[in-house]
């Protein structure tokens, strides 16, 4: 209990709230998805912000869209402000580090909070009830400890666990299989063409976004007066989720001819860029000051200085940006490429269509043949090309 | 003798910043010039804006008054004709110690055949022989600056620049490259026409400079030149070598002034707030330790980095301190203690602390804190309030060190606390200075 509280926690901390943080922006993504769908003859419906804005968006509301675009954009603002960045200007005392960090995080309600009595009593309570727990589970240790006894080989019950366990695998992996024996080689190679589609979705969503993250990170890192009044803005839009301006992006796109196919890659650009954003801008203000004379000192001229002391400085936060980034627009294909909108159906060719389809009319060999080949792209690709990257990133290009 | 034609000049050049309404002089009406032939020292405590002179000659930043000319020709831009070499290296991390050097050739258009031999060249002579494919993080600090010196020699500048080359790096290292870099320069191996090496460290200006620009801070000024009519190669053990060198020290240390000048004023009063030297208290401790431990009462302060294996910056921010608080006399380079020094030196833990309490009292910054604190309601403050109110007399970041500092001596004496959670100062209550932070906060409301 002591070394949970004083060495384990302490330093999974700041981990721990980042990627909460995604997987809650990765929450909000998928609200409209999650809330209204239907697998086969059956149709499911939780209330919510997301079968609302469903709902408004089946039936082609504009207003109902705007309310709620509105309260899920003040939602999701409020929630950063009151829980988010309080958490993590809470988490800058786990840094582990020597040396301050120049820009500490601020967040004004954890300072308010800090700073009220009331706030200041429920602290010194909850903390006396822990450090009570705390004492005691320590002492209980140390007596278990000194009458601890050999102890006895694994119970019945821990067997039949074993055997039970193994035994649902087995025959879920025999069921799978079956499965997808049943699937035609014709829907496959359907599969097979869907996989390239979205694989090219997904990599033109990546290139939009390098196109234009990294002069505008580069711009802000460089710059510190423009980095002071971008941030938070940057921080706004971030938080935003995607999927609530889905379908008012669909109402101006559809018209066009692809306006599907633009629609999907905007969608998932939008739920990448961020991450790369982010990233860009921290490689870039973590540039040496005095690379940077360097530079200007012997001279180069725009382009080499990008190919010489840029591109290579930014190169590992590029990976890790991308990483996360592709990860994102494969998860976004699903929502992405299937919609239900006004009425009617909208989709294109894709892997992740493919799977809101299986989904949506019950097909299950075919909804567990494109999942499986998803994951297997994800895994195959994380593996053979970002991995390799990662490695070389982390060898020639870190900064020292 | 090469050429006795002016290189550089630097004429009445200033260097302000403005930080809100207030303004902030880093550099205040500097001349000097720069003959083809000199190596020239530019000496001076760390924050006087001797690194900013040096962007400023080199053409990476532009003085907000005054210009500098080089060849009697304004500089507009980036001199092409200078370049430096950076306590940090500067070095590409991605890029080959024959990279490195390689590309400053390349930005210069050679072709690869030409620069290749070119770096080789210059790689061979600083010694880096059999080490051109290694990288950078593969070399030790010593040899990553002759990588440093290497990429800037390889152009060929008429002016080499020299930003505390050798301050990162190993008592040793540096002083082989140093003596190696002389070796360059006396023996005329390479075509520089001219150094101007920034430093702050005394020996290391009066050993490698035909001339040393003594700096000062608050604000940035040249106060003087010091020849040295030293023959290469200087020992430092030399008679003459020790006298250049107390000569420096004596200009440096020991300015005599009156006490409410050598106090200065508290902060948003008239006349100059003086900062407090940036040392912590353990550090101050030694100090005064080591000089009552010394069988003579008066010893001179160039011995002092010596004896304390540091370096002169460091034993002049060290010296000041202690005099601010009246530990120690400087007159004249010579440092001498006082009885209260002595006192100080030879108490106890907890007397300690309350001499330097009472001693601390005096000096107007950490006085004027403490009035704020009592007149404030449960006599705690918050530290942004107070570091913006230094931001008046101040830069920002110089605030945030002097609250830090002043922290630092408050907590030491016991007459401040800091929460660093809530970030918030407060007056330790006489009497409870053993309790506990929130015990004593409570007992104030």
């Amino acid at each position: 209990m002591l070394r949970l509280t004083t060495i384990e926690l302490p330093f999974a901390a700041i981990g721990l709230i980042w990627n909460s943080m995604m997987s809650w922006a990765g929450g909000w993504f998928f609200l409209m998805a999650a809330e209204i769908f239907t697998v086969g003859q059956r149709d499911f419906r939780l209330p919510g912000l997301g079968a609302y804005l469903s709902e408004a968006a089946s039936a082609g509301d504009l207003r109902a869209i705007g309310y709620g675009v509105t309260s899920l954009v003040l939602l999701v603002v409020i929630l950063d402000q009151l829980v988010w960045r309080p958490l993590l200007s809470w988490a800058d005392r786990f840094k582990v580090e020597f040396v301050e960090s120049a820009e500490p995080q601020r967040s004004w309600f954890y300072d308010a909070l800090m700073a009220s009595r009331v706030f200041a009593w429920v602290r010194a309570h909850v903390h006396g009830c822990l450090e009570s727990i705390e004492v005691r589970t320590q002492n209980y240790g140390r007596v278990a400890n000194e009458t601890k006894t050999v102890s006895a080989a694994p119970g019945v019950s821990a067997w039949m666990l074993r055997v039970g366990l193994s035994g649902g695998l087995i025959y879920g992996t025999v069921r799978a299989a079956i499965m997808l024996a049943g699937v035609p080689a014709a829907v496959w190679g359907h599969i097979a063409l869907a996989s390239g589609a979205t694989l090219l979705r997904v990599m033109a969503s990546l290139v939009l976004a390098l196109a234009w993250t990294v002069p505008l990170g580069v711009a802000i890192g460089f710059n510190q007066r423009l980095a002071r009044w971008c941030q938070p803005l940057v921080q706004i839009a971030a938080s935003i989720p995607a999927t609530a301006l889905f379908p008012v992006f669909l109402l101006a796109i559809l018209r066009f001819a692809h306006g599907m196919n633009v629609a999907a890659i905007l969608l998932m650009l939008m739920g990448t860029q961020w991450y790369l954003l982010f990233n860009v801008l921290a490689g870039a203000s973590a540039i040496p000051q005095d690379l940077k004379y360097t530079t200007a000192l012997l001279d180069m001229g725009r382009f080499e200085r990008w190919r010489t002391l840029i591109l290579p400085a930014l190169f590992p936060y590029l990976v890790t940006g991308a990483i996360t980034s592709t990860g994102g627009a494969w998860n976004a294909s699903i929502v992405a490429e299937y919609s239900t909108f006004a009425g009617r159906t909208v989709q294109t060719m894709g892997l992740g269509a493919l799977i809101s389809h299986a989904t949506a009319e019950g097909a299950y060999p075919l909804l567990l043949a494109s999942t499986l080949t998803m994951i297997l792209i994800v895994t195959l690709v994380n593996g053979l090309v970002w991995r390799p990257l990662y490695r070389l990133a982390e060898e020639r290009f870190r900064m020292e | 003798m090469r050429d006795r034609t002016d290189l550089v000049q630097v004429d009445h050049v200033s260097q302000t910043y403005s930080s809100g309404a207030r303004q902030f002089t880093a550099i205040q009406d500097v001349s000097l010039t720069l003959a083809a032939g000199e190596f020239v020292s530019l000496l001076g405590p760390s924050g006087c804006g001797k690194s900013t002179l040096l962007r400023m000659i080199t053409g990476l930043q532009q003085p907000t008054q005054g210009c500098v000319l080089y060849r009697g020709r304004a500089l507009t831009g980036v001199n092409p004709r200078a370049t430096i070499v950076f306590q940090s290296f500067a070095l590409f991390p991605w890029l080959t110690v024959q990279e490195n050097v390689e590309v400053a050739l390349k930005a210069r258009g050679m072709s690869p055949r030409l620069r290749a031999a070119r770096a080789l060249d210059f790689l061979d002579r600083v010694g880096l022989d059999g080490f051109e494919n290694a990288y950078p993080r593969e070399l030790s600090g010593g040899m990553r600056q002759k990588v440093g010196f290497a990429r800037a020699m390889a152009v060929e500048p008429e002016l080499l620049c020299m930003d505390e080359p050798f301050s990162a790096l190993d008592v040793l290292s540096a002083e082989t490259l140093r003596g190696e870099l002389l070796e360059l320069w006396t023996s005329g191996q390479i075509p520089t026409k001219a150094i101007l090496m920034v430093t702050h460290n005394i020996e290391e200006a009066v050993l490698m400079g035909d001339r040393i620009v003594v700096m000062e801070k608050d604000p940035g000024r040249v106060i003087t030149e010091v020849p040295v009519p030293l023959a290469h190669p200087r020992r430092r053990k030399a008679a003459e070598f020790q006298a250049v060198v107390d000569q420096v020290y004596a200009l440096l240390a020991g300015q005599t002034k009156t006490e409410p000048e050598e106090l200065g004023t508290a902060p948003g009063e008239p006349g100059r707030t003086r900062e407090l030297p940036n040392v912590t208290v353990n550090e101050l401790a030694g100090f005064v330790e080591h000089l009552a431990s010394l069988h003579t009462q008066r010893t001179d302060i160039f011995r002092l980095a010596d004896e304390l294996h540091t370096d002169s910056d460091r034993v002049l921010r060290l010296a000041e301190a202690a005099e601010r608080l009246g530990f120690v006399i400087v007159a004249h380079g010579d440092i001498s203690h006082t009885p209260l020094g002595e006192t100080f030196a030879e108490a106890s833990i907890q007397a300690r602390k309350e001499i330097f309490a009472a001693r601390v009292r005096r000096v107007p910054i950490v006085n004027w804190l403490l009035t704020m604190l009592k007149s404030a309601d449960r006599h705690e403050l918050e530290a942004d309030v107070v570091q913006s109110a230094l931001g008046l007399e101040f830069p920002p970041e110089e605030a945030e060190k002097q609250l830090a500092i002043a922290i630092d001596w408050g907590r030491y004496a016991e007459v401040i606390a800091y929460d660093h959670a809530r970030g918030v100062i407060y007056l330790e209550a006489a009497g409870m200075a053993s309790g506990g932070g929130t015990m004593t906060r409570q007992q104030n409301a």
